[in-house]
């Protein structure tokens, strides 16, 4: 498939370009509202195409773990589910991160806690960014607000996936998964061959030839000096991705005097919020987050001193704004709005509650 | 006593193979893991696919098995093996791809998993040892601990209406119609051993043919988790695990064997009640 | 048609189980009263009865035991 402009689902431009990008496989079990992920693989059935893979798993357990054996093996491996699959997948998650894999996991948030509902949300900041699962471990996390940056961000995630060693996830929620807007589509990226395979992840466990060692995929370190050095490996390695990986977009923040703090969804009804603002005269500008982790802290700092107030809006009862005030040290008035349990609110609301918590 | 004179390169019949590492395995004296990791790794050379193969090991007293076998290893988080293998296997269907998993592992945390291996027909092999306990962390119940059998968490011994059966998963997998190969060997006499062995060679020639999942449990001793010695649990193996875990071939190239009736799959549970 | 045979034991690795006495036929073996550098009291052959048969090999869990086999 060459470039072309398409109408599609957030959750079909995911799928789209797994194809696109060269994934070699892709493991899921249904959950709403990402199941058309699946739906749409398995309908392209890029086995026949590509030559990728596609399986329908008994569970997210299962899932996640075919996304640790066959990423393993130096293969583009990706798996996506929605808020409690993820949920399930925490242990895969954080065995990902200590065996150093690299591999892509789509989350489309949706409300909790517990089985919750099946509506958008985006409380799952804290299992994402903090460490769903046990250990000192991160997950490159970026967060999409468009269908054409779900479509985009795949092939991102594999180049810093490989990059780092490191599990990504592209967190989204349904909102995003489900709404259809346009899509620029690429050309397709070839899966690597053998010789790039072996390139590419000289570490995988993809047959022992005579010339080297036996590569080993594992977590356990019994030994406790050893254990603490690799983990400080791990910790390197996220101060690298701190410095040099960090993604935002500021919209309108060079003369703001207040500032909205969103990602996904929340950023694209801020940016309506903003227009509204900005017609009645206020100067509000939009602090757009694209990767939760690493955190722009840095940005966040610059920005708390020139500006005198931020809001937090997020699909949650405040998650993202504990970061956001660690990071400008809580010098200025920093506020959260959330709606959650599924509801999504309107940019209306969102400027009202700017004009009565920030500027006041 | 040494008969120096014999002792020479081509009088050589048996030695360790090299898919074997150097490293000293960390099991107990008189373990059948041992056993059975060295006739896997003997296959492995006879068939000259070291290059090709890919191992999965558990969580339990087998975790560290990618020590000892000199072929690319990866270690599952605990019953997910054969969910890894499934993966591996797919995105590389030239390699020969095995599990390696302990009855904890592979029947009580991991059921889900192997069950939908098998009934997908994975075309890998799964090797099971049951020792009918939880080896590693202390001795614990296993879903295959008989009934009466004492363990750290049945002081008393198990009770049926307690803990309900043990699990006789390999006979429950003979059953799905994604299995082609099942089987049960044990390792702990020189005949067991070459038979065990037969049958993984079977188990990984069957990869070749891409007809469907091969399992071999291997009935074991955990003699310190049964608080015995190494010939003392052999031969309590033989007169309390056997009876309820018999020996030999349940399904081969597909079909179940003549002499497995629907009686010894289902109807003849075991409640041989032991004291131990 | 007889055979002659040699084992020749890894005492340092051997952990001695005692597995291999079991299985001997012809009763060569038996435990030491010396340790190994582990403590073990390991095995060793007390008479030249081994005919090679390796069934001491192959129930050995740690592979310690090479076998030499010669016709006579």
């Amino acid at each position: 498939m060459a470039k072309e402009l398409k109408l599609m689902k957030g959750n079909e431009a995911i799928a789209r370009a797994m194809i696109a990008s060269g994934t070699d496989g892709y493991f899921g079990y249904p959950i709403t509202p990402q199941s058309e992920v699946m739906e749409t693989l398995m309908a392209e059935k890029p086995w026949e195409t590509t030559g990728m893979v596609v399986l329908q798993a008994e569970s997210e357990l299962a899932s996640i773990n075919m996304v640790y054996g066959g990423a393993a093996t130096g293969k583009k491996v990706a798996t996506s589910s929605s808020s409690p699959g993820i949920s399930l997948m925490q242990e895969g998650l954080t065995y990902l991160a200590g065996a150093e894999i690299p591999c892509v996991i789509m989350n489309a948030m949706r409300g909790g806690p517990g089985l919750g509902t099946i509506q958008p949300a985006q409380s799952d900041y804290f299992q994402s960014v903090k460490g769903g699962g046990h250990g000192d471990y991160q997950l490159y996390t970026i967060a999409p607000s468009s269908v054409q940056e779900m479509y985009d961000f795949v092939f991102d995630a594999w180049d810093i996936a490989f990059k780092y060693r490191n599990p990504v996830l592209i967190l989204t929620d349904g909102a995003i998964g489900q709404c259809m807007e346009k899509c620029y589509t690429r050309d397709y990226i070839p899966r690597w061959t053998e010789e790039e395979r072996r390139q590419h992840a000289p570490w995988g466990t993809w047959g022992k030839p005579a010339t080297r060692s036996h590569n080993i995929i594992t977590s356990l370190e019994l030994e406790s000096s050893r254990q603490e050095v690799f983990n400080q490996k791990l910790q390197a390695k996220y101060r690298e991705m701190e410095e040099k990986e960090v993604r935002f977009e500021a919209l309108n923040c060079e003369d703001a005097d207040y500032i909205f703090v969103a990602y996904g969804t929340s950023a694209r009804i801020c940016m309506k919020s903003m227009e509204l603002a900005r017609a009645k005269g206020l100067k509000v500008g939009l602090l757009r987050l694209i990767t939760l982790y690493p955190f722009p802290k840095k940005q966040i700092a610059e920005l708390a001193k020139k500006v005198k107030g931020m809001l937090c809006v997020e699909m949650s009862a405040g998650q993202m704004i504990e970061d956001v005030k660690l990071a400008a040290n809580c010098s200025i008035p920093i506020e959260h709005y959330g709606r959650f349990g599924g509801i999504i609110p309107s940019p209306e609301e969102v400027l009202e509650a700017m004009e009565k918590e920030i500027i006041k | 006593m040494a008969n120096l004179d014999i002792v020479k390169p081509e009088n050589l019949v048996y030695t360790k193979t090299k898919v074997l590492t150097d490293n000293v395995m960390h099991y107990c004296p008189g373990c059948g893991h041992g056993t059975a990791h060295r006739i896997i790794a003997e296959v492995i050379d006879e068939m000259g696919i070291q290059d090709k193969t890919i191992g999965v090991s558990p969580v339990g007293c087998s975790v560290l098995a990618y020590n000892y076998f000199d072929v690319d290893f990866q270690e599952a988080a605990h019953g997910r093996a054969p969910a890894v293998a499934t993966a591996i296997k797919r995105l590389n269907p030239d390699c020969f791809v095995f599990t390696y998993q302990g009855d904890g592992d592979l029947a009580a945390i991991g059921t889900a998993e192997t069950l939908h291996a098998a009934n997908r027909g994975e075309n890998i092999t799964m090797v099971f040892i049951n020792n009918g306990i939880y080896g590693m962390t202390g001795g614990q119940m296993a879903p295959t601990t008989l009934v009466g059998m004492k363990s750290a968490t049945t002081p008393y011994g198990r009770r049926v209406d307690l803990n309900g059966y043990p699990l006789r998963i390999t006979e429950l997998l003979a059953t799905l119609p994604g299995t082609y190969y099942v089987t049960r060997q044990s390792v702990h006499t020189p005949g067991n051993v070459r038979k065990a062995k037969a049958a993984i060679r079977k188990a990984f020639e069957n990869q070749k043919l891409n007809k469907g999942l091969s399992f071999v449990e291997i009935c074991s001793s955990c003699n310190s988790g049964w608080k015995m010695t190494p010939v003392q649990a052999n031969k309590w193996m033989e007169e309390n695990m056997f009876p309820n875990y018999p020996l030999g071939d349940i399904k081969v190239d597909g079909k179940l064997c003549e002499n497995i009736t629907a009686e010894r799959l289902v109807l003849d549970h075991p409640l041989t009640v032991v004291n131990k | 048609m007889a055979f002659k045979g040699q084992i020749v034991i890894d005492t340092e690795h051997c952990k001695g189980c005692g597995v291999c006495i079991e299985a001997c036929p012809m009763q060569c073996i038996e435990i030491s009263k010396n340790v190994n550098s582990k403590g073990y009291n390991y095995t060793h052959t007390v008479n030249d009865k081994c005919i090679g048969c390796a069934s001491c090999a192959m129930v050995c869990p740690d592979g310690v035991i090479s076998v030499y086999k010669v016709k006579c």
